[in-house]
């Protein structure tokens, strides 16, 4: 399971953020769930990760929920993700 | 043949009328050993599914309200925890608490959530415990002994649920 990292995310708008610096395994997913859960369709959630498990477990969450993920940043200390909620039942 | 090729395109993506499931046993009433499976259904209702965890033997701990945010990890015989010290040392009054408490503070620190707060967690996003019946009349645990939410079941009740899961866990 390969994830394509630093997608280009110029120009995302955003409708809510999260950050869970500090925050390990299971909560940034966790956390993200709960914050997408609030979302419409379409709505974008901008999400800041230092949990380097993130980097695969936050577009796992997306493909899960049947969210798109629409931008990764790489950054020294943190990552940072675009998540557009999808269509759910 | 223009046929086939329409039939044979993807699908539009969309999630599956039929959540996923996992359904995990818990076994173990040692502190380090009730996360495991409140981390994994946690995760799992986050990402939509369907959790469930049976509680037996002394997994039942985790369940029991007077129990639950009093378990322990041991020195003894253990030596990938928390504390590194030689059996005879970890047999020695106060090596289990010291243990215990070590194990806290690492949690502490990392920012993790506490047992009771993961039960809360947890129940807060759907998942189900099932309390093993036969372990509550051998270890003499009463209905009202447990947390709220607790459902009583069987052997072939948690089969029945679990035999509909994606995922199944003896931890």
């Amino acid at each position: 399971m390969t994830t394509q990292y630093d997608i280009p995310t110029n120009d995302l708008s955003v409708d809510a953020e999260l950050d869970t610096s500090g925050l390990l395994c299971p909560l940034p997913v966790y956390k993200a769930s709960i914050a997408l859960g609030q979302l419409s369709k379409g709505q974008v959630l901008h999400l800041i990760t230092t949990d380097p498990g993130s980097l695969e477990d936050i577009p796992a969450l997306a493909r899960q929920l049947g969210d798109t993920l629409l931008g990764v940043e790489r950054l020294e200390d943190r990552q940072l993700f675009w998540i557009e909620k999808g269509d759910r039942p | 043949m223009t046929d086939i090729l329409e039939r044979a395109e993807p699908v539009e993506a969309s999630a599956p009328a039929k959540p996923k499931r996992i359904a995990l046993i818990a076994s173990k009433g040692t502190l380090d050993q009730a996360y495991p499976p409140l981390i994994l259904a946690t995760t799992a209702a986050s990402l939509g599914w369907e959790a469930g965890i049976f509680f037996t033997f002394y997994g039942l701990d985790i369940l029991h309200q007077d129990r639950f945010e009093k378990l322990k990890v041991a020195s003894l015989a253990n030596p990938a925890g928390p504390i590194q010290l030689p059996n005879i040392l970890g047999a020695l009054p106060g090596a289990t608490a010291a243990a215990t408490a070590m194990m806290k503070k690492w949690m502490n620190t990392a920012n993790m959530p506490s047992v009771p707060e993961f039960i809360e967690m947890t129940q807060g996003l759907g998942v189900r415990f099932f309390a093993c019946s036969t372990t509550m009349g051998v270890m003499g645990v009463e209905e009202g002994d447990l947390i709220k939410g607790a459902e009583i079941a069987g052997a072939a009740a948690f089969l029945d649920y679990a035999a509909e899961a994606d995922i199944q866990l003896f931890i």
